[in-house]
């Protein structure tokens, strides 16, 4: 249950006459209620997993596959910021959110969330396929029942399991192609899902505070920091190979091997230096944060490169 | 005919519709009334967003689109 049903109050306050003093919400707040960084690369992976995709799509519905998709993301954001409302008004990072402002209530961010994922899921079955629509409509049901209901207050694995939200968009714009799934789109999957616990475990180390404030579980809160530390390396492990894994099978070409193995050699080191770093020092969980963050950007941008763009190109001339 | 009989009432509509109410109610600020209209530009926008892309979407598919089982 939410703590913004037990106590904590967002609603603007009552004007004359007992109703709610009229909202004062932006376009601009509403875009952010979408979490438009976090939309660019849902927005990113997905295009990936439409370009690399077997078979050929018009470009215009190509165009709407990946629309329905950001609003989907969009929406699942906007009911995020409903529910954690209070958390994110303990934290530093969140705590100037449109809803944690006041800017927006509670009621007018889920409204607009439930409507987006309305529209996004409808229109991307109607105009695309219906496998593609079913999986998006999985993908924000994850997030916001399974992640953010759930695991995130429940237990410190909330973003291990919660992860596969954000691994989603690769396999749903391969199934807007395809209508389907095969191994392709599930190791893509894996990549990301794979590299989400030490991207945000990176993050939580040093703002462990922030968590433990808010009431959240996360790993270095609950178990400690050598604990998070030694997941991070363990989970950085098993992520390299993993990245990898496209060019070992044959699906990429020499590029993306490259690519793979010198950002995973990378990634293992900076995850070596986690490991091997004690509080207060941050250097290396900052330094594996922002490189983890490069580290996904590159390996999609080269297999977009080596499998999609050219395929990409077929299907926006044909 | 007393007030439960009643479902709409007109006068109260009215007043809810109309930015200013003549009792104890709610008169917009200048910065509330633009907030208001950038809100309903951007819905309007959208709306006919969605309706161009359902309208181009229908040619990309062509004449297919008709046919579906009944």
């Amino acid at each position: 249950m939410s703590l913004a049903s037990e106590g904590t109050d967002f609603h603007r306050p009552l004007a004359a006459g007992g109703l709610a003093e009229p909202s004062l919400a932006t376009v601009g707040d509403y875009i952010a209620l979408m979490k438009p960084r976090v939309m660019s690369l849902v927005v990113f992976t997905a295009l990936v997993g439409l370009a690399v995709a077997p078979g050929s799509l018009h470009p215009i519905t190509a165009f709407t596959a990946l629309l329905c998709i950001a609003v989907g993301a969009g929406a699942a954001g906007a009911l995020n910021m409903w529910y954690d409302a209070d958390v994110d008004a303990a934290m530093t990072r969140t705590s100037r959110r449109p809803v944690p402002m006041g800017r927006v209530r509670p009621g007018e961010a889920l409204a607009f969330g439930l409507t987006l994922a309305g529209f996004a899921v409808a229109t991307l079955g109607l105009l695309v396929n219906w496998p593609a629509a079913a999986l998006l409509a999985f993908t924000i049901f994850f997030y916001i029942v399974i992640y953010t209901v759930w695991l995130k207050r429940s237990t410190p694995q909330n973003i291990v399991i919660g992860g596969a939200a954000g691994a989603f968009p690769p396999m749903i714009g391969w199934a807007a192609v395809t209508g389907s799934l095969s191994f392709e789109p599930i190791l893509l999957f894996l990549i990301i899902f794979f590299w989400t616990p030490p991207h945000f475990w990176a993050l939580a180390l040093y703002r462990a505070d922030d968590y433990a404030r808010a009431g959240i579980p996360m790993l270095p809160v609950v178990s400690g920091d050598s604990s998070t530390r030694r997941q991070i390396l363990l989970y950085t492990i098993v992520l390299v190979p993993l990245g990898i894994a496209p060019w070992l099978i044959g699906y990429t070409g020499a590029l993306y091997g490259v690519t793979a193995g010198v950002a995973g050699a990378i990634m293992l080191g900076l995850g070596w230096q986690v490991f091997r770093e004690r509080p207060p020092a941050e250097r290396a969980s900052r330094n594996l944060f922002a490189f983890s963050i490069l580290y996904l950007f590159l390996l999609f941008a080269v297999l977009l490169a080596e499998r999609g763009w050219g395929g990409l190109i077929v299907r926006l001339t044909s | 005919m007393g007030r439960a009989d009643r479902p709409f009432d007109i006068v109260s509509i009215g007043a809810l519709m109309s930015d200013q109410r003549d009792d104890d109610g709610i008169v917009l600020t200048e910065a509330q009334k633009r907030a208001r209209r950038s809100r309903s530009i951007a819905i309007a926008l959208a709306l006919a967003a969605l309706v161009i892309l359902f309208y181009v979407m229908t040619l990309v598919k062509g004449p297919g689109v008709l046919i579906r089982p009944i």
